[in-house]
This record gives structure tokens, sequence and C-alpha cells, in this order.
């Protein structure tokens, strides 16, 4: 029924329509789909696990380390230093449920992208638009774990601010990235892989501890995995230590966006138009 | 049901098994570095949440057996309504999936059990008291959970209760700090919690360290659990698979 009707509404604003008005009309689809179903329920629950986390390592786990010196020396109180990671994390994983697990269900399950390509949409338009929607919830996810952490006084307002912006670019790069490999999968099993890359990252990517404390092997693994750069990014800006190093994260995640939404978006041209 | 797990078992040693290693590793390993220099807790921070991780994943499994599978062998590939065509009774059924249960957080927790002991995170013999402590932890959730799964048509609440009970439950009944540095609402949420009595026996067995009350109490709080959900589920399965 929802699926008709926004069909039809997609349909219709794209028959008129530039490019970036037909790639609206499919972030828009999402936006009529989550006041339709108990989707909303969904992506509200799925920013609380992260709260849970700062609660329970930051603090809990918090009050157990008294003073938690950096490796360069600076000292920082524990929850200030895993509250960017959690950010990051929540980044990461409102972009991924998006374009990873919700967006192979519109793939390969109720065939949306099928009849949207049946209008003048074209598959590289769907792509941005569905990035478009990831990018709103995880942003959504940002501002709200930002403003807990200024209402916790782990960061200040102006930090805040850069630090929004390198969430959303966290968004944008596993955005990017977790669609191109959800155009790879060949059924719902294959998405162990994702899940337990995105556990191994949650754990070690200098989330609850900094990544020069790892042993020399692990170490040189854990600091070229995405979530690393974009926790360490985060990290600098929220507690007010900008570092030149931050110009590599940067541009590592915009690369990983960039390849990442090439890459998915000739897949779903291949996929949806043989 | 043995004989469908030999299809599927890659996936069940993943989540049942390698997460919570990997867990111990990461939080044990990096993060205990930064406790054990503080020295709050008396024992290495590996050592300090290994027992709860053992309780907490035994919690997990419990929690989520008794919810997708049992509601697919209500609704979905209706397996129990085949049994029931047989001279099984609801209440055979329910004993069946309950030994399966016991049987499926048997086996991660002895093998959790035995990683604990390589890291020699278990500093007594009665450290295999562990296994007992999670079966009696299975007992006590599956009945509660197995009980309300009997009871409803939809599985839209199974994620909900897994984010906003279950997750919690792990975060704060106890397993990476102590619940008295909770505020006090928050505690006594962990202190009804099944889990925080299984981590307390669980500490008490592989470290030695004794438990915030007298062993009889806790295990005797999981025995009214185990008893009062077995007792639900008996009625719940009855009515529902029950002509």
């Amino acid at each position: 029924m929802v699926t008709t009707y926004v069909a039809t509404r997609v349909a219709r604003s794209a028959q008129r329509a530039g490019p970036v008005a037909r790639t609206a009309a499919v972030t828009g689809r999402n936006l009529v789909a989550i006041r339709h179903s108990a989707y909303w329920l969904v992506v509200v629950s799925g920013f609380f696990e992260p709260v849970l986390y700062l609660f329970s390592i930051g603090i809990g786990v918090g009050g157990l380390i008294p003073s938690f010196t950096l490796p360069d020396g600076t000292v920082l109180s524990y929850r200030e230093f895993v509250a960017p990671g959690m950010l990051a994390v929540s980044a990461m994983q409102g972009a991924l449920a998006e374009v990873a697990f919700n967006f192979f269900g519109r793939l390969k399950w109720i065939k949306l992208y099928d009849a949207m390509v049946a209008t003048p949409l074209r598959p590289f338009e769907v792509a941005v638009g569905e990035l478009g929607w990831a990018l709103i919830r995880g942003s959504v996810y940002s501002v709200a774990f930002l403003a807990l952490m200024v209402a916790l006084g782990l960061t200040t307002v102006a930090w805040a601010v850069p630090a929004l912006f390198a969430a959303l670019l966290t968004g944008l790069a596993f955005g990017g990235a977790g669609m191109a490999f959800s155009t790879l999968m060949r059924s719902w099993q294959d998405f162990d892989y994702l899940s337990t890359a995105m556990f191994a990252m949650f754990l070690f990517a200098g989330t609850f501890a900094p990544v020069e404390s790892f042993p020399p092997a692990l170490r040189v693994v854990v600091e070229w995995a995405p979530l690393t750069q974009a926790v360490e990014l985060i990290r600098g800006l929220t507690t007010g230590r900008p570092e030149w190093s931050m110009v590599v994260n940067v541009a590592y995640l915009g690369a990983m966006a960039a390849v990442g939404l090439f890459f998915a978006s000739r897949r779903m041209q291949k996929l949806l138009c043989p | 049901m043995l004989v469908s797990v030999r299809r599927t078992w890659r996936g069940q040693v993943l989540s049942s098994f390698v997460q919570p290693v990997l867990i111990l590793l990461g939080m044990g390993l990096t993060v205990g570095g930064f406790v054990d220099r503080g020295g709050a807790l008396g024992v290495p921070y590996l050592d300090y949440i290994a027992p709860g991780l053992l309780a907490s994943t035994v919690a997990q499994i419990a929690v989520a057996e008794s919810m997708w599978p049992v509601m697919g062998a209500f609704m979905w590939n209706r397996a129990y309504h085949g049994m029931i065509a047989s001279p099984l009774r609801p209440v055979d059924i329910l004993r069946g999936q309950s030994a399966y249960m016991l049987l499926r957080t048997a086996l991660p927790a002895a093998s959790f059990l035995l990683v604990m002991t390589a890291f020699g995170a278990v500093h007594s013999a009665w450290g295999i008291a562990v296994l007992p402590i999670g079966a009696l932890l299975t007992a006590s959730l599956s009945g509660v959970i197995l009980a309300y799964t009997a009871s409803i048509t939809s599985d839209n609440m199974f994620a909900l209760l897994f984010r906003f009970l279950v997750i919690p439950m792990t975060l704060f009944a106890g397993v990476f700090f102590p619940v008295a540095a909770l505020p006090l609402a928050v505690r006594w949420a962990a202190y009804v919690s099944p889990l925080w009595h299984a981590v307390e026996l669980c500490r008490f067995a592989t470290l030695g360290q004794p438990s915030a009350l007298p062993v009889a109490a806790h295990v005797g709080y999981l025995l009214v659990w185990a008893v009062a959900g077995y007792e639900l589920a008996r009625r719940r399965f009855i009515k529902r698979l029950g002509d």
C-alpha cells in the first residue's frame, strides 16, 4: 500500500523534475515511509545503544579509572575520551543500518528500486537519494548525541559544531562504502561479515582505549580501519585539540565516500538496468 | 531441534563465542590496563569482567533463543503444530524446548570457561560452578520469555525488548563495573535483574570474592524466577497449543 502510494508520488514528481529533484524524491520516499509504520520506533531506538555504552563504559567503568593520560601526555577524563568514540559509532551505525540492511531489503526483497527505475529516475540518483536519507538519519543521531555531550560537560558548543560536520562526513563515508557492499551481497547471511567487522571496530578502533596502547601488530591494522579515522577526527574536535593529522582523516573518509558511491551506482546500473 | 542446528552452527559460534571473547580481550586487555593502574578492584580487570561476561552471554542467548526460534515454531514453520499432532502434549514440548535451551547455553559457557582459564582468570577450582550457575540463569530467564512469546502473535516487540531491557541489563548489572557506582534507582533495577545475581555467583566461583548476598539468597532468587517462569510458560503453552 505504502509502497504503491510512494512510487506514484516519486513518479509524479520525477516527471517534471531535474536530477536534483528526482534524487530528493527518493529521499522523500523514506520520509513518507517512516510516518506510516513502526519503522520510526526502530529508527529512534537505534539512538540509545551508543548512549547506553557512554553511560556504562564511559561513566561506569570510567569511575574505576582515576586518571587517564593519553600517550602524548594530555590528561582527559575517561568519559571525555569515550564520548567522541561513541559519537563516531553512532554515525557509523545510523548510516549502515540504512544503506546496508534496509537498502538490501529494498533492493532484493521488496524490489523498490525496480519500481523506481521504471520512472525517469536513474540508478545513480537512487543511490544518492538513499545516501541522503542515511545522512538525515545519521545527523539526527549526531545532533542529539552532541547535545547530550554538551549537557554532560564533555564538549563545548563551539567544538560541537565542527564535530557535527565530522560526524556527517563519517556517515557519508560509511554510507557510500556500505551501499557498495550491499550491492555485492547475495543473501542476509552475508551481512554477518559486515556485522562482525562493525563489532570488531566498535571494540578496537580507538573507541575505548588509545590505539597507541595496542601491541604493534594489531596497531597497524587498527590505525587504518575506517572507524579509527573517524574516531580520531571527532575526538580531536570534541576535546578541542585539533591536529594536522586530521587532514589525513578527512581525506580518507572523503575518498571512502566517493569511491563507495561511485562503485555502488555502477553496480546499481548493472543490477537494475541490465 | 538439534538436527536443525547442524545446518546453522556457524552463525551461532560467531555470536555466542567469538563476540564475547572479543569483548573480553578488547575491554580486559586494553581498557583493563588503565583500570589496573587505578587498582580499584583488587583483581586484574580482565579477571573481574570475565565471569560477568560469561553470565551476560548466557543471558543474551537464553533470551534470544526463547524469542525468534520459538515464535518461528509457533507461527512461521509451525514445528510445534507438527509435534502436537503426534502424542506429545504441550508440556512435553515446553520441557523439550527448555532442555534444548540448557544445552544451547552450556556449550558457549563451557568454551568461554576454557578461554578464561587460558588467560588465568579462574582463581579457584570452584570456577567449574559457573556451568550450573549458567544453567540456573538460563532457566530463570527463558521461562518468562517463553511465556511471553507463547502469548503474542508478532515479533515486532522482540527487537525493542532486546534494546531496552536486555542490552541495558548486560551493561548495568555489574558485568563491567560494580553496581555500587550506580545511582540508587538504577541500582535497584540491577538488583531486580536475574543477571546481577548470576554475575555475583559467577564472580564468587571464579575469583573467590564473597558475593553481595549469601550464596543461598542469590540462588534462591534465581530459582524463584525459574519456577515462576516455568509455571507461566506451561499455562501459555497449553493455551496456545491445546486444541
